[in-house]
């Protein structure tokens, strides 16, 4: 049977376009030719790093406000984009994430909430609308950045943690979802990269990516319609022995 | 906002005498200038990518504001070849963009892993200079943020005195935020190189001389352990740029992509006596040997004006200790000084690998811009005991004959003879650097080892 789908836009929309990680995966999409849409909430930053990929490489590249938190506005947020592009834009790369000291996050819970209602409840709001639309096309791609730190809760950061393991399983379904229309989705788990997130704190060098090679290895995985990658690709391996100690000794442990 | 920053040992590439520094790495707009209005721990000086050698981007009084992560680019004209950019960008990132269209850089260094900001700093040259001058020849105009002056734009019209304090100032004037550059077009990515062996100083002087206008690069590898009838042995390599009929039809086809190659890196700092006089006399030797004339060679730029950056952290190389570089510059009427340096490193067998030999055309118009007309030498000497002593009498040779040094690769020199070396001009900017920064914002471990600013730190 002739697996018959209607060819995908060249473009991707980047939520959170100016976190850590997320322009040099606009980057590696406009070295590949796609449009690109920027999102998030600093305007000021958005266009000049629209400018940025402009003058590098001669693709178009647009950019949205954008809040993550403003649930209300999300429905609309693929149209926005469709208007801007001329169509619905080929994929959509969620890049946004709010991370807390586990300690302010455990002593308020106002932060404990930010952290849950920006990674997960955000992350679900703006990625059902996209889900609905690619499903409707049956042609696109849907890719998020969780963490290493959502395979397993530890005391050091359960909460961001809680947050983004909700996020690894919300992927998880919907990929289940939309194998049957079409729709890749691509959940990337990051370690540590060397960006404003982790800079000045004590990490072991070899362990920390740079930004450019996170974002290279990112882009090849959705493009290559990757289900689960890990950045850098040990984590895999790492994070498997840290998921496979015993409850019993875990607990016990200070990882 | 409040700008996170780094704590620990920093050195320049050459990592001689780390030096505990805070360092801020904004990403920002806003953060930058939050930083500059006064969240930075004063005095600061920025840094890029970390490659000159020595001090001029360490500041263990006060902080380091590393402006790597400031590197959008702005605007591209392809009719002039203007490109308006961010300090932080880097040469490999101007090259990745815009050798695919078509255009390269005026003037590269021999790494492409330095800042727009920081070529203009360091007022870098590279092989053309003996027909195109200095980095700065090819700047419009850059914007620069001065602690009394605010942002100023300044180009050889506008503002002209900042301008050429600025170039090659080292930092001192004030931050570069933004430049704009003019590139050069070239038809491909390749260099048409000629290698011409010359079994002595003498030899390769005589063909730099007579026949370097007839290349746009031209460069010489010399062996500094090779004395006597052999001293200065050397290999020219000289090329311009190939034009598309050069080409074989293979690589005319597509004549701007590169052939892919691994990237090596030194996993490692090497252990001392991985280098010694015997591995260099071989290393130096077999590099001679291997070498043979050949006309018309073609190479691609990578290969031909960054071999070293093949090899990542090659700085490693060098043990914990680190190394320093040394380059001088003789006037071309002391040739016997640059016959005594040679014959003086030859002797002392501390100089590793091979020296690098260029003749240098005119002068820019850098108060504190390195070259000028003559022969320059640069060569790495690791940090081994003695190396102080062993610099001054280098130092020596260079004031007999009326030569300098270099602010890009200097760890070592003391006040006196870097003021003995740039005499009046250094007067100049230490007077201009005050007017522009009369708090004492701007400082470095350079600037207050070589004294090149007047007036008292923030």
């Amino acid at each position: 049977m002739l697996n018959v789908r209607s060819p995908l836009p060249k473009s991707v929309v980047i939520l959170g376009a100016t976190s850590g990680v997320a322009r040099y995966i606009a980057d590696q999409f406009a070295r590949l030719g796609y449009a690109v849409g920027l999102a998030g909430r600093n305007m000021e930053e958005l266009d000049r790093l629209a400018v940025d990929i402009r003058t590098r490489y001669t693709v178009s590249c647009h950019t949205f406000y954008f809040d993550a938190l403003a649930f209300e506005g999300h429905g609309a947020f693929p149209v926005q984009c469709e208007e801007a592009f001329g169509e619905l834009p080929g994929g959509v790369v969620l890049c946004f994430g709010f991370m807390a000291d586990q300690a302010d996050a455990q002593a308020d819970f106002a932060i404990a909430r930010r952290t849950l209602d920006t990674n997960l409840t955000g992350a679900i709001s703006i990625l059902e609308p996209f889900a609905a639309a690619f499903e409707a096309r049956k042609a696109g791609f849907i890719a998020a950045l969780t963490s290493v730190a959502g395979d397993r809760g530890r005391k050091a950061n359960y909460i961001y943690g809680a947050s983004k393991g909700g996020l690894t399983v919300y992927l998880q379904g919907l990929r289940n979802r939309l194998h049957a229309s079409g729709v890749q989705v691509t959940t990337i788990k990051p370690g540590f990269m060397d960006t404003p997130m982790t800079y000045g704190m004590k990490l072991p060098g070899p362990l920390v990516a740079s930004p450019e090679a996170a974002a290279k290895a990112m882009v090849k995985a959705v493009t290559g319609r990757k289900n689960v990658v890990y950045v850098s690709c040990f984590w895999r391996y790492i994070m498997y022995i840290i998921k496979s100690i015993p409850e019993w000794q875990f607990k016990k442990m200070n990882l | 906002m409040s700008s996170a920053v780094t704590n620990g040992p920093l050195a320049g590439w050459g990592r001689y005498q780390p030096r505990s520094c805070a360092v801020y790495r904004p990403e920002r707009r806003a953060e930058v200038a939050e930083l500059l209005d006064a969240g930075a721990e004063r005095p600061f000086i920025a840094r890029g990518l970390g490659r000159s050698y020595g001090d001029t981007a360490v500041n263990a009084t006060g902080s380091v504001i590393d402006l790597s992560r400031y590197n959008c680019m702005i605007q591209f004209d392809p009719e002039t070849g203007v490109l308006e950019c961010e300090g932080g960008v880097s040469l490999a990132e101007i090259l990745d963009a815009f050798v695919p269209r078509g255009f390269f850089l005026p003037v590269t260094p021999g790494t492409k892993f330095v800042t727009v900001a920081g070529a203009i700093a360091n007022d870098v040259h590279g092989k053309n200079h003996h027909l195109d001058g200095t980095f700065s020849n090819f700047v419009e105009s850059i914007d620069l943020w001065t602690p009394a002056r605010g942002v100023l734009t300044c180009s050889p019209e506008e503002n002209s005195e900042v301008f050429w304090a600025t170039v090659g100032g080292v930092g001192l004037t004030g931050l570069i935020l933004r430049a704009r550059l003019r590139l050069r077009r070239v038809e491909s990515a390749y260099v048409r190189v000629d290698y011409q062996r010359c079994a002595h100083l003498d030899v390769a002087l005589e063909a730099m001389d007579t026949s370097d206008n007839d290349y746009r690069y031209s460069v010489a590898w010399v062996d500094c352990l090779a004395s006597k009838g052999s001293l200065g042995r050397s290999v020219l390599m000289r090329g311009n740029h190939a034009v598309t009929s050069e080409l074989p039809a293979k690589l005319a086809s597509a004549p701007f992509r590169l052939p892919k190659r691994p990237t090596l890196a030194v996993p490692l700092d090497f252990p001392g006596f991985a280098l010694n006089s015997w591995s260099i006399t071989a290393f130096n030797t077999l590099f001679y040997a291997a070498n043979r004339d050949a006309k018309d060679k073609l190479v691609d730029y990578d290969k031909y004006f960054y071999p070293l950056d093949g090899v990542l952290q090659w700085n490693r190389m060098y043990g914990k200790r680190g190394f320093i570089q040394y380059q001088a510059t003789f006037p071309k009427e002391e040739k016997a000084g640059l016959v005594k340096m040679l014959e003086h490193l030859a002797s002392a067998r501390r100089a590793s690998f091979l020296v690098v030999l260029k003749c240098f055309g005119a002068a820019g118009r850098g108060l504190l811009s390195y070259p000028t007309p003559g022969y320059t030498l640069a060569l790495d000497i690791p940090n081994r005991r003695g190396l102080e002593a062993f610099t001054r009498e280098l130092d020596q040779i260079l004031l007999d004959h009326g030569g300098r040094l270099y602010l890009a690769k200097d760890a070592v020199t003391d006040p006196e003879t870097f003021a003995a070396m740039y005499g009046e001009d250094l007067a100049k900017f230490r007077e201009l650097q005050g007017t522009l920064d009369p708090q004492g914002v701007l400082r470095s471990d350079m600037s207050r080892r070589l004294r090149l600013t007047e007036g008292k730190d923030a």
